[in-house]
This record gives C-alpha cells, structure tokens and sequence, in this order.
C-alpha cells in the first residue's frame, strides 16, 4: 500500500485530502485482500507477505493484525524471560512517588491505584508495546476466524485459562467474570471503571471457563471490558456481599487476593506496599523477585535519583522530571531512563467560540464565532509559529517528540499526510496577503480588530517555557500574545462555577496534555465529535472543548463506531487524523512518551498501552 | 485551681468551633475537585466523576456539608479519605508511629544540644565559646530545611552512599540489624529538625540564663562559697529553664504535627506527609481532621503550657 505519498507535503483543503484517502484505500484494499487470499491459500509464506508489506509502507503489526483477522494464525506473542525456576531474585524494590493510596482496581482514581492494584489482580488480556492484545487471564485472544467474535460486533467469548487460583486457594471461573460485570455497573457501587461495562447487556455463561459477553449494539471495541489496566478482576467469593452502596467496607478492598504474580503482605494507604512470591501462580517460572516493595511518597527528582544514581530502587515510575537532569542523573551510573512510546498528546487548541461574548449567561458559547480564528489564515499563521523542534530540543528532549498529527501511536494508524513547520516570514505573508495589515504598535489588525490573543496553560515550568517561545514567535508575526497560567489543580478541575477550568475555555488559546489510555484511539477522537461540545447544558463536561465542529469529521467518526474490519478502521483513523489536523483548530505539538527510571540490568517489557506494571510477573534481572 | 481548668475547657470549646468552621469553609471555597485526575482520562465518563460527587455529598451547600461532618465528628467518625476510601483515624495512626519516632527523636536531640551550648554561652557571654555558638545558632535557623536536607542527602547519601535517604516504616531486618537499620535511615532527618529547633533554643536558653545568673541570689549563692558548678545547675538552670519549659511544651503539637518538608524530602510516613498528600488531592475529610486534631494539640498543650508554668512558679496563681 503505497501511503498517500501523492499527497504527501501539498497543502490541501481538508476534503481533497479525504477523498483522496478514500481512492486510495479502496484501491489497495482489493491488492490487499488477494494477497491475503494467498497466504491463507499457502500460495503465498506469511514471512513473504509481512515483508511485501513492508516494502508497500506497511509497519510488521498492522500486517500482522490482517493477517489474523482474515483466519491466519498470528505468531505467538513470547517475551524474552531467561529464569529458569521462580524465585531467587531478591527483593524487587519499586518507588512511585505519588503514592498509590488504594488496591481495588474499580476505585482506582488515578494511575497510579490502577498500578498498585495491579500488582495483585490481572485483567483477561494486556495490550502490549505495539498495541497487541495479549493473554492474561484468558487462554486466548478472541477473533473472529476463531468464531469468538461475533461479524457484526455484536457479542465476544472469552475462553478462561483453565487451573489459575485465587490467592487462596479457589479457582478463577466464569463467575468471577459475571461478578465483576455486575459489581462495576451497579451505580452505587461508585466504581470508576462503570463506562467500561455499561455497553455490555448480559454475560453469559457458556462452561465454567467461558463466557459470552453480548453488547447491546455493535461493539467493534469488544477488548474494553476485562482488559488492560481497568480490566483487572476482582474474586466473587470476598466481594459479593459488598456490591452496591456497601462497596467500600469490603474489608478485601486493602487486602487484595488476586490472581497476580505476588501475594499481599502488607498495604500503608500512601507509604508502602509489600508483597512475597506467590508459588501458584499460572504461569511457570514465574515470577524471579521473592519479594515486592513499592513505596510511596516525595517527588519525581528524588524518585530518579533513588533508581539512577543511588541505585538504592529497582525501578522509578512515571518520571516527569526535565530530560536535562535525567541525563545528569543518568552520568550516576546505576540505572537509565526508559522511554515508552504512548499516543500522549500535547497540543494547543483554537477556540472556535468566542469568549468575550456573553450568550444566555454562557461565553464561549457554541452560537458565537471567535472574532480572530474564524479567519483560516490566522489558524495557518499560528500553526507555522510554533516551533516544535526547538520546543522538543530545548524543553522536553526525550519527554516530547514534534509531531504534527493527533495520533502518533500504534504506528500502524500513524498519518505520513501531514507534517509541520516553523516559518515565521510565511506566517506573515499569509497574514498579510488576508488582509491583516500592520496598524502603528506593530500589532495587525483587520477590520479594526487587532490580532491580539489570550494563550493559557496550567502553570508548569516546561509549560511556561514552552508558551514564552510561541509568544515570541507570534510577536515578529505582529500578533500580540498574553501568556496566562492556572494552577493545575483548578485548571484541571471540573468545578462548574470556577471560569479558568481548561473546559470552559474562556480564552482564546490553550494547551494541556490530554493521555490516550487505549491503542485503539477511537474513544480518543471522541473529543473532536460536535455533540461533545463543552457547554453550560453538560456542566462543561464535554470532551469537545476547542467547539471545532465539523460534519465531515462526524460522519467518519460515526463510521468508524460501526466498522468491525481492522483494515477499515486503520483508513479510518487516519482520515479522522488528517480532518481535524486540517481543521487547524487542533494544533497538534508534542508527542509524550511515558518515562520510567529502570535499574541497569531490570527487563520489564514495559507498555505505552497498559500498566507499566502490566507484564510485573514476567520482571526479571539480568546479571 | 480545679475552677480554673473547668473554665478554660469551657472556654476551648467555641474556640475550636470556631476554628473547625474557618478550616471547613477554607477547604470549601478553595478550588480543586478529588476526582479531576478522571477527567483527563477520556475512557471515564463524566457522567462517573458527577456521580462520585453526589454520593460523596460534595455537591450540598457549605453548611449542610459542615454541619454534618461536626455531628459525625462529634459521635468519633472522622469520615473516609476519598482518594483510599480508608477511615481517616486508621489512616492517621498509621502514620502516628514514624512522626513520633522522627520529629520526636529531632525534640530530644534538639534539647540535649541547645540546653548545655545555652547555658555555657551565657555564663561567659561575647566570650569566644558564646561568638561560635550564636554564629551558629543564627546560621541554623535561617537555612531552611529543605535545604539542609538536600545537602545531607547529596553529601551521604549521593557522594558517600553511607545513609539511605528514602525511609522505609517496615524494615525486615530482625534483632540489632533492625535497630542499626532504623537508626540509619533516621539520622538525616533527626539531624536536620533537631539542629534547625536547637538553634532557635540556644538563644532562649541562652537569654533566660542571662536574665537569671545576674540576680542577687546567684550572687548570694556564690559569697557562700558553693561548687560553680552546683550554682549554675541547681540555682541558675532550674529558674532559667521555666520560660523554656513552657516553649517545649507549646513546642509539643508539632511532634505530633509533623514536618510536611522534611517528611517529603526524605518519604518518611508521618503525619505531614500525609497531610500534604491529602491537600494535593483534595482529600478534603483528611485534610479536615488532620488540621482539626492539630488545633486540639494546640489548644491542649496551651493549656498544660500554663498550668506547668504555675507549678514551675508558685508566683504565678490560678484565678
């Protein structure tokens, strides 16, 4: 499939775009399913195909992911895991400097709940570092060629791993599954993972070791539910009785009995979690460490130090320390950074409402238009003032890539259309041939309206270092910039009342980190559909919040809610990408990695998609 | 004297109402939500994040809200942390223990130096010995903790890798191995809060002992030829030491109060570290009782501060 080069590097209208996307993956679609044809046929090796499709541009996964959709087995997923027998690794010691506070996968408030939980519960499935499913809890992935996907989405089956046992003793079964579907969708329950079950209608169950989930309309993300970080599995047997209101005084809920790697030994909320090797667990060899220590508590700097230069931990979580002093720290000699690829995105918004007008007590409101950005060439203008290298080179380094699209991860939906670029004197010339001329104060201006622009941020060094490069850019565009920053913990807030929260949006320019928590960025692009527009009706809770609305990119997206075909969704996404890139009211910036401090030696496996304790059993040192 | 204390506690009472309503409506009016790490996380809908702050009664008018966690207070229930959903009294004492140890140890320490370094300042003073003492003196308590923590860590731990700096509340080591464990990992932080608190105690020491060892009975003391030594620790010391005696006791809510910046630099579980972590998260039920138990603290030791003071110095009466 040759990717859209045509269209590589031409500025075009967002249409001309689409529609050549569309001619172009219809074509290859048809080459695409013969080859196919072959491989099933035998006509053609599976190691010849994979290659051809390298050649077309095509990345190893994607090949790989029609491959398996169109009924040819899939290479099995192996890590590399050199022990021999479990145990005999010593204490594995892990510092979170935000201290995990709870160890029940259905509260987990924030990743790092999610991270403590897991350690003891395991979901059916993880997603791995190229955004494959792999087998957990369940003894195989579901697919359609398997039958264990229904054509139309409309219900899965997930075979369980026959012979894994609860910290104590009792089997894992379908009931346990059945349970968790039921205990997290129950309101009152208060649990945070109710949006991952609410489109399933019923479980049912088929043997003690399946299950079929039936979703109440077409579900082609059928792997939500039970997978990945909050599909972790709770025991029916010690939570029963505490589903509904009376779900926080499960005493278990501190206790944790899962079917993980690692028995609980002893849980301090916000100070330390230990753990010991548990001699049952389901898979052989595992897991190497005989005892689990994560503490909590201090700051990211300290974290670093602690695994890179100290060397007194085994591995520092969720580093956001400037990539600068990582590297001083590095020079300490006892461990590295590692840096996981996620689709993490950093970008600048374009509000397309105006917020200086009052519309029934609401400003930002969906029935104004914003006075400047209305004006396509002042979307363009800013987009070329940006300077994401010098942003990447200078702020982030290794913490944030340049990028010019929305989706930058699995690299199979990654668009090759779009691209970026830093030109102050075309940003004036496109100004200036719109009729933005500049007044007396050197600032442009347009029907007596000046080019003058209020850009906020939550307050965060690399942040404010990052919105003083595009002012001064914008400056010797003559557009006048006020730099604005709110204290995270109000700009990130949902306090109704409160104006300076990111989703009112009462400015003109803004820019926060929004994370991608699935491979499948389809929920991810929720957040450019028209109807989840942040307005006063949803309380601001709108996942829309530039209010760019465009019909085009609606009818995608709705497209995409009910394609089931992996090559499909793949044009899809990209498509999607290149609509709001073109839109230019999203500005794509940087591209943020996850970055982790490893002690030389530690193998993890780590995952921009799941837990970064995701594959903990599988952890082993190497001497 | 019975009179006196009844009254006192009665008068406590509206203090501490008073202060727990300032605290709560503090608390509510600042901005920030428990649940706004949800809502970056798109795969949770917001509808989930409304529901929490409705079951959690966030969303009741301040009064109703404070009105309610007095009464709970009032009947022992301190209410559930909403980030760990744990009970806050489990909460806080579990954190008691390493605040006691910690912040308690760095008291001792603090007055073990301050008392004697004081008093042998002021029986000689602008002498050489009182000149490095108060140079001293000044230089600790103006060097923020932070500062002297991240040095000792930086010199200990990062250069010469004698001291671990993260603090571990369950050691595994058994028998003496334990304690040489404990007392390790405790000797930077003691070290820190006791030096930055003997600093500031040299000095009372030093001019209480001033005020004292000029009075004619010291003088009467010493014409009747006692040991200097028996004049200084039996007749100067002992006055001297009432004003000090009462600033270590109002001195004693902070032990159990923590020290919210040592306790981060080096992650040790006591009580400032937990209240910092609940303010971050907007834990609001924890912040509350936390700073709630803390007003008690001052309020009770205020109170023992001055019955000592009347006990140390029958001068002083109960009306």
């Amino acid at each position: 499939m040759r990717p859209y080069g045509a269209l590589k590097g031409r500025r075009q209208p967002a249409q001309i775009v689409a529609e050549g996307l569309e001619k172009d993956t219809a074509m290859n679609e048809q080459n695409l399913r013969r080859e196919i044809a072959a491989v099933k046929e035998g006509r053609l090796s599976r190691r010849d195909f994979v290659q051809r499709m390298l050649a077309l541009g095509l990345t190893a996964p994607l090949a790989g992911m029609m491959l398996a959709h169109s009924g040819v087995a899939m290479a099995a997923q192996a890590f590399p895991y050199k022990p021999t027998k479990a145990g005999g690794g010593g204490p594995l010691r892990i510092l979170f400097w935000q201290a995990p506070t709870l160890l029940n996968p259905h509260f987990a408030i924030g990743a790092k709940d999610q991270e403590s939980s897991r350690a003891f519960y395991e979901p059916l499935a993880g997603w791995d570092a190229e955004g494959n499913l792999v087998p957990v809890l369940a003894a195989e992935i579901p697919s359609v060629a398997n039958g264990t996907v229904a054509s139309d989405g409309t219900w899965v089956v997930w075979k369980l791993k026959p012979g894994v046992k609860w910290h104590d003793g009792q089997p894992f079964t379908a009931e346990d599954v059945i349970f968790n579907w039921k205990y997290a969708s129950t309101p009152e329950t208060s649990a945070v993972t109710i949006g991952d079950y609410k489109d399933i209608k019923t479980i049912e169950k088929i043997d003690d070791h399946t299950v079929r989930l039936v979703f109440s309309q077409p579900t082609p993300q059928w792997f939500t539910p039970f997978v990945g970080g909050r599909g972790a599995i709770i025991p029916k047997h010690l939570f029963g009785d505490y589903i509904g209101a009376k779900s926080r005084e499960a005493p278990n809920n501190l206790k944790p009995v899962g079917t993980g790697a690692y028995l609980f030994v002893d849980f301090k909320p916000g100070d330390m979690l230990t753990g010991k090797l548990n001699p049952d667990y389901h898979m052989p060899n595992r897991p190497y460490f005989d005892t689990l220590e994560i503490k909590g508590g201090g700051d990211a700097v300290s974290a670093a130090r602690a695994v890179l230069q100290t060397g007194e931990f085994d591995y520092a979580w969720n580093l956001q320390v400037e990539d600068e002093i990582l590297v001083k720290l590095e020079a300490g000699g006892t461990g590295v950074a590692e840096i996981v690829p996620t689709g993490n995105l950093e970008f600048i918004l374009l509000n397309a409402t105006d917020p200086n007008v009052e519309v029934d007590g609401e400003r930002s409101s969906l029935k104004t238009r914003h006075p400047l950005f209305s004006d396509p060439a002042v979307r363009e203008a800013i987009n070329l003032l940006i300077d994401r290298t010098s942003i990447q080179k200078f702020i982030y380094g290794r913490g944030g890539i340049a990028t010019a699209n929305c989706i930058n991860n699995p690299e199979r939906y990654r668009s090759k259309n779009t691209s970026f670029e830093f030109n102050i004197e075309k940003a004036n010339q496109i100004l200036e041939s719109a009729g933005w001329t500049k007044g007396a104060s050197g600032v442009r201006e347009k029907d007596g309206k000046p080019l003058k622009i209020v850009f906020q941020t939550s307050t965060n060094g690399p942040r404010q270092k990052n919105q003083a490069i595009i002012k001064q850019a914008c400056q010797k565009a003559g557009i006048e910039m006020e730099l604005k920053s709110v204290v995270g913990s109000v700009f990130f807030s949902s306090d109704i009342a409160n104006p300076d929260t990111y989703s009112h949006f009462y400015c003109d320019m803004e820019m926060y980190l929004m994370t991608m928590a699935s491979p499948e960025p389809q929920v991810f692009l929720s957040q450019y559909v028209s109807w989840e527009a942040a307005t006063k009706a949803n309380k601001w809770q709108g996942r829309n919040i530039s209010r760019w609305q465009s019909k085009e990119f609606d009818d995608l997206y709705n497209e995409l809610t009910r394609e089931l075909d992996p090559v499909k969704r793949a044009a899809l996404y990209i498509k999607l990408n290149d609509t709001v890139c073109a839109g230019r009211h999203v500005l794509p910036e940087l591209n943020r990695p996850r970055v982790s401090g490893i002690r030389k030696g530690l193998q993890t496996h780590s995952s921009g998609w799941d837990n970064d304790l995701w594959q903990l059993p599988s952890w082993y040192r190497e001497s | 004297m019975g009179n006196y204390l009844l009254r006192r506690l009665i008068v406590a009472v509206p203090s501490l109402l008073g202060i727990s309503l300032i605290l709560f409506v503090l608390l509510a009016l600042a901005p920030g939500d428990p649940f706004g790490e949800l809502a970056s996380n798109p795969n949770i809908p917001p509808e989930v994040r409304e529901a929490l702050r409705v079951k959690f009664g966030m969303d009741d008018p301040i009064m109703v809200r404070y009105v309610r966690w007095l009464v709970a207070m009032i009947h022992g229930d301190w209410g559930f942390s909403f980030a760990s959903r744990v009970n806050v009294d489990t909460l806080i004492l579990q954190r008691i223990p390493a605040t006691l140890y910690v912040v308690g140890t760095a008291q001792l320490l603090a007055l073990i130096v301050a008392i004697p370094v004081g008093v042998l300042a002021a029986r000689r003073p602008y002498s050489i010995f009182d000149q490095i003492a108060n140079t001293f003196a000044f230089i600790g308590f103006s060097l923020p903790t932070f500062f002297t923590g991240l040095l000792l860590i930086l010199i200990f731990s990062v250069n010469l890798g004698w001291l671990p700096f993260v603090y571990r509340a369950d050691i595994q080591a058994t028998g003496w191995m334990w304690w040489w464990e404990n007392f390790k990992q405790a000797v930077m932080p003691v070290t820190v809060l006791g030096l930055y608190q003997a600093a500031s105690y040299t000095r009372y020491v030093r001019s209480a002992v001033l005020d004292v060892i000029k009075l004619d009975y010291v003088t009467t003391a010493r014409s009747k030829g006692l040991d200097e030594s028996k004049v200084i620790v039996k007749h100067v010391v002992r006055n001297a030491l009432i004003p000090v005696v009462t600033l270590v006791a109002l001195q004693m809510p902070t032990v159990f109060g923590g020290a919210i910046v040592t306790e981060q630099i080096f992650r040790i579980p006591g009580i400032g570290s937990l209240l910092i972590s609940a303010i971050l998260a907007n834990d609001t039920p924890v912040i509350m009782a936390v700073t709630f138990v803390f007003a008690c603290l001052v309020v009770l030791f205020n109170l023992i501060a001055d019955i000592l003071y009347g006990w140390l110095d029958p001068r002083i009466s109960f009306r």
